[in-house]
Parts: structure tokens; C-alpha cells; sequence
């Protein structure tokens, strides 16, 4: 036990030592909650639109001063010829153009009715469906004003509640998504390297020949990174909750606990890869490469799963990160305790359990 | 330049004779573009829907039928208490809620008005936006049957005025998300794999030792970098190419621009990533330094870049950053040129930023490398 505890004293000196990684391991993820959190929002405001007016009356002016005085878009410019749509979109300048027909207000007034084309830079098909969707909004209300005395009989009006993040706010989708990507890398990556480095340069070997057992190597390669990113997974709780101002609805020692539990799966996860790699090199690709895009696609960070192919849904179920993301969302958001998460944090630990087994499995105390 | 000629063999061999690299160089890369441009769609469908019928009549039923019809909302529970329904809820297992309240089709009848309660459950707020939108339109198709059906009384006495929309979609008529999403995809794994390569290449050589032996060699500073960062140029283009080829045959992403064009801006923009990568190599003294500094740097470059989220969304002061951003340059132009078919003069901009961010960072990459310690 003497010597089990100097060893994990040797890698606390080791991570210590070498202050700019130390400094990287605590302010990366500070630095990335802030921008994120502040910057990342999949709300379309301020979309850059063009005009092209071939009526110039008084109602298209009306109408697209509704539509400037709406925050979701501002007009970049107006232009008067149909061949000018397709030079603004080239450049990227503007994502959609009205098209107000001739004779606009007199065609209103005649036949009770006049066309308005929307066109989109549809490259980007939500921005495009949602452009179109707010200024048939904005339209359908201009309408309602002005035939303000017509009663229309028999109607049902949904009384929508919208449950758990009443202001839409987006910062209540990433935070989870940016706290799960940061503990996941952080812990697969740093376990990782540091075990295969000890094979890189050759000291695994005489770690390997010394009387502390292989389990005792990885136990204390591993300690000293649990007890780093639990500091982590507390600063950023509390970013969220002091400047995000999410609220943790739920018992904040189930966060605790299930945060430790996730941390155990990512370092174990971690403690696999440098199993099978024999370079540092090797390493980081696979827990770079492997798992950041993953992680950022199929975990429900930020595209919902259940709107992808059922292939890819049934892939997103192996992501520790999507569970790990579930349960954030229920205990932060939602308020519900283990009754409600017990099959997620099960199969946490299902997960925690195969990658210590199989890299038990797969660690060789022999050199080749 | 016969050094060079060296040097860059020596880099290729030892890339090659790394069997366990190989494949995360290789073939990771096009994997995860095949099957991770499916995953990334902002379309909201298959939503998980449920809902608590106190009135049981047939206008209740004609209303949950029109959900059922909805091709948005493809599961459908009947919860007969409202406490099921909010637990459904809590476990996630429905995320929008109809409230049919007991006496709905008497008191339509009788007051022609009546509320309907809908909980969306909103952590993603994005999503509740769109299933609120489509929630209203059923419900509004609703109304005016039973206009049709109930009242039967015409007020075409009085014609609304309408004001008819014509939505075109130009260039991705059918709304595909995986057009958009496949060469933002290929950006970033052109990227990840030339910076994480070239970031970990000189630090290597220097945490294991050799560094010192190349040193002393006659071997120019210029000479070695250049035989240092070819490799991963190279293998740049050809992830790029190799890209290009399974977003054409398998995704069937139109290619509208010039494919020179393409080339000639991705190998400008690689000069930067290996810039950057060659910077951040100076500048650590182990490969685990580099490589959180490059993950750093590059979580920050995907989620700002414009890829996933819109950047015209972000703060003013998110926005300005994102300028400082080579993978939203490289974003744009893919898009641009193979979607719009925008040429060289629409992308000058992007080109011009992109060739100054090449020369400061290999001027800065070139600087900081010092022969002697």
C-alpha cells in the first residue's frame, strides 16, 4: 500500500511539474464554456436579406418595414434586377431576396390578392425552411391587421407550454453538450497518453519489472486524473450555474455521483486505447480523430437523434456521452432523481465495466 | 533541394512504417464522413408524441387523427391520466403533449371558441420552436374543417385580402441536409488530420531525441521544414481528393464550381493548418503539450466555424473572432464553389484572407524555429 501510494505521489510530481499542460487541462475548459456558451446558438436572428422591389407602392414599403423592424432580419440591400439575385447569393452576401411583383398594391386591391416570392440561398436548408417560415409569420400578421373586424367563427387555440426551458434558450441545450465533450477528451486523452508515453520511452519496463502489480500501474496512472477532472466537472457546474444561470432542478449529489461515474468511463475508455497504441502518436489520433466527431455528432449535442437515420440511432446508443448527456438534461433541467435515470447510469456502468475488463484482457505485462 | 528530396522520403517512410497509423490517417477519416454526414441534420421529425383525451368525442378523435396523419409526429400514445403523461415526460419518452380538456366539442360548440393545452418539453429550443410551428399549423388546418363541417355558413360576403408567398429554395431544392453538411464535413477532417499530424511531428522528434541529431546536421532550417510539412500537404489534397470522390458517388453532393478553383484554395489553406501546426510544435516540449493545445484550438475552430450553427446568429463580438478563423474560410469556399458554383471573383475575399494567414503563420512557424536550444 506504502509503495502503491508513492507511485500515485510520483504521477501527481509528473502532472505538477509540467505547469503548461496544467495550465492548458484548467484554462481550456474554462475558455471554451465561456465562447461557447455565449456564442453558440442555433436561433436564426439578423439574417442578412436583399429586396427587390418591382412595385415600389406604398404597401410593399409597409411590409418591409415590418419585416426590418423584426429581429430576425435586416435588409443588406435592395436590388432591382432579377439577374442580380444570383451575384449577391455567388458571394455570400445575403441568404434570401423578397421578390415583390408588379403593380403590388393594385393587384391587392382589384383581385384581393398579390404574390411575394421568397427566395433562399437554400445551401443551408434550415436557415432557408426557417427564413421562409418568419416571413410568412410576419405576413400572416400584417394580414390579421388589416382586416381587424373579421370574427372568425369556430376556432381552437393551442395554449402552448413550453416545459423545462420556457425561454428557448440555447445555452440550455450546449452547456451539457460543451461539459460532456470537455470531460470525455480531456479524461480519454490524458490517460491515454500517459500510459503509453511510459511505453514510448521505455520506463513501462522497469515499472513493469518492479513489485508493484500492473492493476497498481493503472490504478495510479489513472488516480491522479480523476481527482483533476472532478476539479473540472466543479468549475464548469459552476460557470453554468453562476453565469449561464442554469438551474440545477435536481439533487446536485446525484450530479456529483454521476459525474464521477462518467469521468470513471471516459478514463477507462481512455485505459483501452492506450492498451491497444503503441505510440503516443498513435494515442491521441484515435482519441482525437476517434472520438471527437463522434462524440460532437451523435451524442444529441446539437442535432437532435431522433431525427437521424435508425442505423446511426442505434450507433448513438454505444456513445457514452449521449447517456451521460441524458442524464445532465434530467437532473439540471428536468429535477429527476435516480428513478427516472437508473437505466442510463446501468448502462454507464455496463460501459465502465467492458472497457476495464477488456483492457485487463488486452494489457500485456510482456514487452515484445 | 536533393536534401530535401531526402527528407521527405524519410518522412514518408516513417509514416508508412507506422502500421497502427495508417488506418487513422486513412481510413477513419472517410468512414466518418460517410456515416457522420448522416447524423447532422437540424430536421425535426419523428416526434415523440403523446397525449391525454378527457372528452372522448369525435372531434377529440378527429384532432388526434390529424396528428396521427402528420408524416412529424410518428409515435402516438394515449395516456389515460395526466400524471402517466408527465412521468412519460420526465423519462423522456414523449417530448410534445396534447391536453384534450373534458367537454371540448360542447363548449366549441357552444362559445365557437376553445383552448387546447400543449406542452412541448423545451430543453432544445430550437426543436420546441419547430414543433410549436407545426403543432399551430394542424391545429389550424383543423379549424378550418370544421368550419367546413360544423358551421356551414359561407363569409364570402366579406373576401379577405390574402397575401399569397411563393417560397423558392434555390440550389438545394429539396431541402437536403446532407448537401449541406458533407463538405463541411470534408473541412474538417482535411483539417483535423493535417494539424494533429504536423503538430505532433517536431515534438516528437524532440521528446524521443532525434531533433538534436538533425540539428547538427548541415540540413538548412528552410529545408526542413519544407521536407518536414510536404508529406502532410500531400496527404492533405488526398484526403481531399479521395473526399470529393465519396461525396460525389455516394451522397451525389453537386459539384456546380471548378474543381481547380477547389484545389487551388484547399492547398493554399493547408500552408496555414501546417503553419499552425508547426507553431504549436515549436513552442511545447512534449506531445501531450501539443496535443491540448491543438484539441484546444480546434474544438474552438469547428464550433465557431459556421458548420453546425449559423456564425450571422452569434454575438457581435463572436462574430468578429470567427475572422480570425481559417476553418470558416474553408467552410465557406466548399460550399460556395461546390454548391453555388461561386467563382474565383466571389471568393477572393476568403482566398486573399487565407493566403495572409498562410504567410504570417509559416513566417511566425519559420521564426520561432530555432536549430540551437
Amino acid at each position: 500500500m506504502k509503495r502503491f501510494i508513492g507511485f500515485i505521489k510520483k504521477e501527481f510530481y509528473h502532472i505538477f511539474r509540467d505547469r503548461r499542460s496544467l495550465f492548458i487541462l484548467f484554462g481550456m475548459p474554462i475558455a471554451q464554456i465561456m465562447l461557447f456558451g455565449f456564442a453558440i446558438t442555433n436561433e436564426i436572428n439578423n439574417v442578412d436579406i436583399a429586396v427587390l422591389d418591382h412595385s415600389k407602392d406604398a404597401t410593399t414599403k409597409e411590409i418591409i418595414n415590418k419585416i426590418s423592424a423584426s429581429k430576425y432580419f435586416s435588409i443588406n440591400q435592395f436590388i432591382d434586377r432579377e439577374s442580380d439575385i444570383e451575384t449577391i447569393f455567388k458571394k455570400g452576401k445575403v441568404k434570401a431576396v423578397l421578390n415583390f411583383e408588379e403593380g403590388f398594391s393594385k393587384s391587392l386591391i382589384k383581385d384581393h390578392t398579390a404574390t411575394i416570392q421568397i427566395i433562399t440561398d437554400a445551401t443551408d436548408p434550415n436557415t432557408a425552411n426557417t427564413i421562409s417560415n418568419y416571413v410568412n409569420a410576419i405576413l400572416q400578421q400584417y394580414q390579421k391587421g388589416l382586416h381587424k373586424d373579421i370574427t372568425i367563427a369556430y376556432q381552437i387555440v393551442p395554449q402552448t407550454r413550453m416545459v423545462y426551458n420556457p425561454e428557448l434558450k440555447s445555452v440550455y441545450m450546449f452547456v451539457p453538450g460543451v461539459m460532456t465533450i470537455i470531460l470525455m477528451l480531456v479524461s480519454a486523452m490524458m490517460t491515454s497518453i500517459s500510459i503509453t508515453r511510459e511505453k514510448e520511452l521505455g520506463t513501462m519496463e522497469i515499472l513493469l519489472v518492479s513489485p508493484i502489480k500492473p492493476i497498481q500501474v493503472i490504478v495510479g496512472k489513472v488516480f491522479p486524473y480523476i481527482f483533476l477532472s472532478i476539479i473540472n466537472a466543479i468549475v464548469i457546474v459552476v460557470l453554468s450555474i453562476f453565469i449561464f444561470k442554469m438551474p440545477v432542478q435536481g439533487s446536485l449529489f446525484l450530479l456529483a455521483f454521476e459525474s464521477v461515474l462518467f469521468i470513471i468511463t471516459a478514463l477507462a475508455l481512455g485505459i483501452l486505447i492506450s492498451t491497444i497504441s503503441a505510440t503516443q502518436q498513435t494515442a491521441m489520433m484515435i482519441s482525437l480523430m476517434g472520438l471527437m466527431l463522434p462524440v460532437i455528432l451523435l451524442s444529441g449535442f446539437i442535432f437532435p437523434i431522433s431525427s437521424m437515420p435508425l442505423p446511426l440511432q442505434v450507433i448513438s446508443n454505444i456513445i457514452p456521452a449521449k447517456w451521460f448527456i441524458i442524464i445532465i438534461k434530467g437532473i439540471m433541467l428536468k429535477g429527476v432523481g435516480l428513478q427516472y435515470l437508473w437505466k442510463e447510469t446501468l448502462i454507464l456502468v455496463g460501459m465502465t465495466i467492458f472497457f476495464i475488463g477488456l483492457s485487463v484482457k488486452k494489457y500485456k505485462i510482456r514487452l515484445e | 533541394m536533393k536534401t530535401i528530396l531526402y527528407i521527405i522520403q524519410k518522412e514518408f517512410k516513417q509514416i508508412f512504417r507506422n502500421k497502427g497509423m495508417l488506418p487513422i490517417i486513412f481510413v477513419l477519416p472517410l468512414l466518418q464522413l460517410v456515416i457522420l454526414s448522416n447524423a447532422a441534420t437540424f430536421e425535426v421529425k419523428n416526434i415523440k408524441f403523446g397525449y391525454i383525451d378527457n372528452d372522448h368525442t369525435s372531434t377529440s378523435r378527429a384532432l388526434v387523427e390529424k396528428f396521427n396523419a402528420s408524416t412529424y409526429f410518428n409515435v402516438l400514445t394515449d395516456f389515460p391520466s395526466e400524471a402517466l403523461a408527465s412521468s412519460a415526460m420526465l423519462k423522456g419518452e414523449v417530448d410534445v403533449l396534447l391536453q384534450i380538456p373534458q367537454y371540448f366539442e360542447r363548449d366549441l360548440q357552444k362559445e365557437k371558441q376553445n383552448s387546447l393545452g400543449v406542452t412541448i418539453n423545451a430543453i432544445d429550443g430550437a426543436a420546441a420552436g419547430v414543433e410549436n410551428v407545426y403543432v399551430t399549423q394542424i391545429v389550424q388546418r383543423f379549424n378550418q374543417n370544421i368550419k367546413v363541417d360544423l358551421l356551414q355558413v359561407s363569409d364570402k360576403q366579406i373576401q379577405p385580402i390574402t397575401i399569397e408567398t411563393i417560397p423558392l429554395f434555390w440550389y438545394n431544392k429539396t431541402l437536403n441536409y446532407k448537401t449541406f453538411m458533407v463538405p463541411g464535413i470534408l473541412v474538417l477532417l482535411v483539417t483535423m488530420i493535417t494539424l494533429f499530424l504536423s503538430g505532433m511531428n517536431i515534438v516528437r522528434e524532440k521528446e524521443i531525441g532525434t531533433l538534436e541529431q538533425i540539428n547538427v546536421t548541415p540540413i538548412k532550417k528552410s529545408q526542413f521544414i519544407i521536407g518536414k510539412l510536404f508529406p502532410f500537404w500531400v496527404i492533405g489534397m488526398g484526403l481531399l481528393t479521395v473526399g470529393l470522390i465519396l461525396a460525389k458517388v455516394i451522397f451525389n453532393v453537386p459539384m456546380l464550381g471548378s474543381l481547380p478553383l477547389m484545389y487551388l484554395y484547399t492547398s493554399i489553406y493547408i500552408l496555414v493548418i501546417l503553419g499552425i501546426g508547426l507553431f504549436i510544435s515549436n513552442f511545447t516540449d512534449t506531445q501531450q503539450q501539443a496535443m491540448f493545445i491543438a484539441w484546444f484550438f480546434t474544438v474552438i475552430f469547428i464550433l465557431m466555424s459556421g458548420l453546425f450553427t449559423p456564425i450571422e446568429s452569434m454575438p457581435k463580438w463572436a462574430q468578429t473572432l470567427t475572422e480570425f478563423n481559417p476553418i470558416r474560410y474553408f467552410v465557406e469556399v466548399m460550399r460556395m464553389v461546390m454548391l453555388k458554383g461561386s467563382g474565383f471573383n466571389d471568393i477572393l475575399p476568403q482566398l486573399l484572407k487565407t493566403a495572409l494567414y498562410a504567410f504570417i503563420m509559416n513566417g511566425l512557424a519559420v521564426w520561432s524555429y530555432k536549430k540551437t536550444n
